[in-house]
């Protein structure tokens, strides 16, 4: 089964989030990199941009398929990875280290606890994570 | 969901077991990627690939009216095609645009194989006999499920099937053919291909596929043989430019646009779409299949709209990264006034315009082995 750290929190559209301090760093799990395959393409917001959780604030792409990516939570974009749209195959070597794809600032604190944890995100992809 | 179940390749069970991922594709549930798109791209480039393409269709015909049947059917000239060798063909209508893309296969004096798509076969069946009805002393079989198809892709393909076959497989001819064996399988052993590679094409009993691809598997470990999936087999003829039908042409495009003229021979005499396509190229087509290349990246798809200065001037048909030109690539009909080498376009991409520019194709070199 995919790799799914029990220090992280997850969403149904298969991101993961961090908290780290005030801020909450998002990337995409194990699963969904190994869903798409060989990503080709990642495009993130800009610093600075509002995004709303469950709402789309970017694109990955792989060879087969268009993804968009959702946030787990509302906020404003504080850091993006820079290096991703040079090398969009991190997605897929270190999804949940240097293929981190965005910091946001949460605006709402409420909706931390409506993502899932590890252990819900585990059960929702053993029943087939859709 | 569709009611009727997906069709599966005597190769279906050596799926399973080498892990590949497996989708529906032209009703046939068949092996996208094994370990990784880009991964088994390189492979067939640089050393060589196993491709299962066993869900291909093959139609015989055989008797004195073969040829005449297939004269009327066909756009190429099967009066030019000697025995043991193969060529590129279409099957059109009336209107000029695409049943299918083929190719064909002399078997002997009066005796032809036909190589169809895998989503066309019941159409292409049903088109080739209801059109051909009238023709006497020609018989039609429907070998589609009981032939196995592997491809053999790379610079390392000959001499794995060399090594495997009864014969001197070196001695063929690109599009050319002999009978033979290859692993103690009796085979069909054509110089064919969809990469863009020297390689083969082995047309093997249904039975005996599983044994065949096992065997050369085994027999090309050394060499870095892998299977292959139908990801790369898309990105390999991509950057050849090579049209895969129900993306690049159907029965809504014509063979002129699409770049197919040389396989339109109105000079043999009458074919089902000659008129309408002879009257085509006498007017010129409004509108051209050309190769783009992204300027940064970005992935134009099969539909979105190509731009020239804002106006909508074409379609894309087929896009990807191409692993081997390490660039974004796509084909795309646009207009023929546009369609000239460093054209500057642009492809709307989820509602931005991305730059493009039209190139000469092949994206990458073709490295088939000529005659």
């Amino acid at each position: 089964m995919a790799n799914v750290p029990a220090n992280l929190k997850y969403t149904r559209e298969h991101e993961w989030a961090k908290q780290e301090g005030d801020r909450v760093r998002v990337g995409i799990t194990a699963y969904a990199q190994e869903q798409l395959g060989d990503v080709v393409f990642v495009e993130l917001p800009k610093i600075g941009a509002k995004v709303a959780a469950a709402k789309n604030f970017g694109v990955v792409e792989s060879v087969k398929a268009v993804s968009d990516l959702f946030a787990p939570v509302s906020g404003e974009v504080v850091e993006i990875n820079g290096e991703l749209p040079q090398k969009p195959e991190t997605v897929n070597q270190d999804p949940y280290g240097k293929g981190w794809m965005i910091v946001v600032k949460p605006s709402n604190k409420a909706e931390w606890d409506q993502l899932l944890t590890a252990p819900q995100y585990e059960e929702f992809l053993a029943k087939g994570g859709h | 969901m569709s009611a009727t179940p997906l069709k599966r390749t005597p190769l279906y069970e050596a799926h399973v077991k080498a892990g590949a991922r497996l989708v529906p594709f032209g009703g046939w549930e068949m092996p996208v990627q094994y370990t990784g798109i880009i991964e088994e791209h390189r492979t067939v480039r640089g050393a060589v690939g196993l491709f299962d393409v066993s869900h291909m269709g093959e139609f015989e015909i055989e008797g004195p009216g073969a040829l005449a049947a297939l004269q009327r059917l066909t756009s190429n000239d099967v009066a030019a095609l000697p025995v043991g060798q193969i060529h590129y063909s279409l099957l059109c209508y009336p209107s000029g645009t695409i049943v299918d893309d083929l190719t064909v296969y002399r078997m002997g004096d009066a005796r032809y194989l036909l190589t169809v798509n895998a989503g066309n076969i019941d159409k292409d069946w049903a088109w080739v006999t209801e059109q051909t009805r009238d023709v006497k002393d020609a018989h039609w079989r429907n070998a589609s499920e009981g032939t196995g198809l592997i491809a053999v892709q790379g610079p390392k393909a000959e001499a794995l099937v060399a090594r495997l076959a009864d014969r001197d497989v070196t001695r063929i001819g690109y599009y050319r053919f002999e009978r033979g064996s290859v692993a103690e399988v009796p085979a069909l052993i054509s110089r064919t291909g969809y990469t863009g590679e020297d390689g083969f094409e082995l047309y093997a009993p249904a039975d005996r596929t599983e044994r065949l691809w096992t065997a050369l598997l085994a027999a090309g470990r050394d060499d870095g043989a892998a299977p292959i999936g139908l990801g790369a087999r898309d990105t390999l003829r991509l950057e050849m430019k090579y049209a895969l039908y129900g993306n690049d042409i159907d029965e809504t495009t014509n063979a002129l646009e699409a770049g197919l003229g040389w396989v339109v021979k109105p000079a043999k005499g009458d074919f089902i779409g000659r008129e309408a396509l002879e009257k085509i190229r006498a007017e010129g087509v409004p509108r051209k299949l050309v190769g783009l290349e992204m300027t940064e990246r970005a992935v134009a798809r099969h539909g979105y709209p190509v731009l020239k200065d804002g106006r909508a001037v074409g379609t894309v048909t087929s896009g990807s990264y191409g692993p081997s030109v390490d660039r974004y690539i796509a084909m795309a009909y646009v207009e023929t006034a546009l369609a000239g080498a460093g054209t500057e376009l642009a492809v709307e991409i989820r509602g931005q315009a991305k730059p493009a520019r039209v190139v000469k194709t092949p994206f990458y070199p073709s490295r088939v082995k000529k005659a």
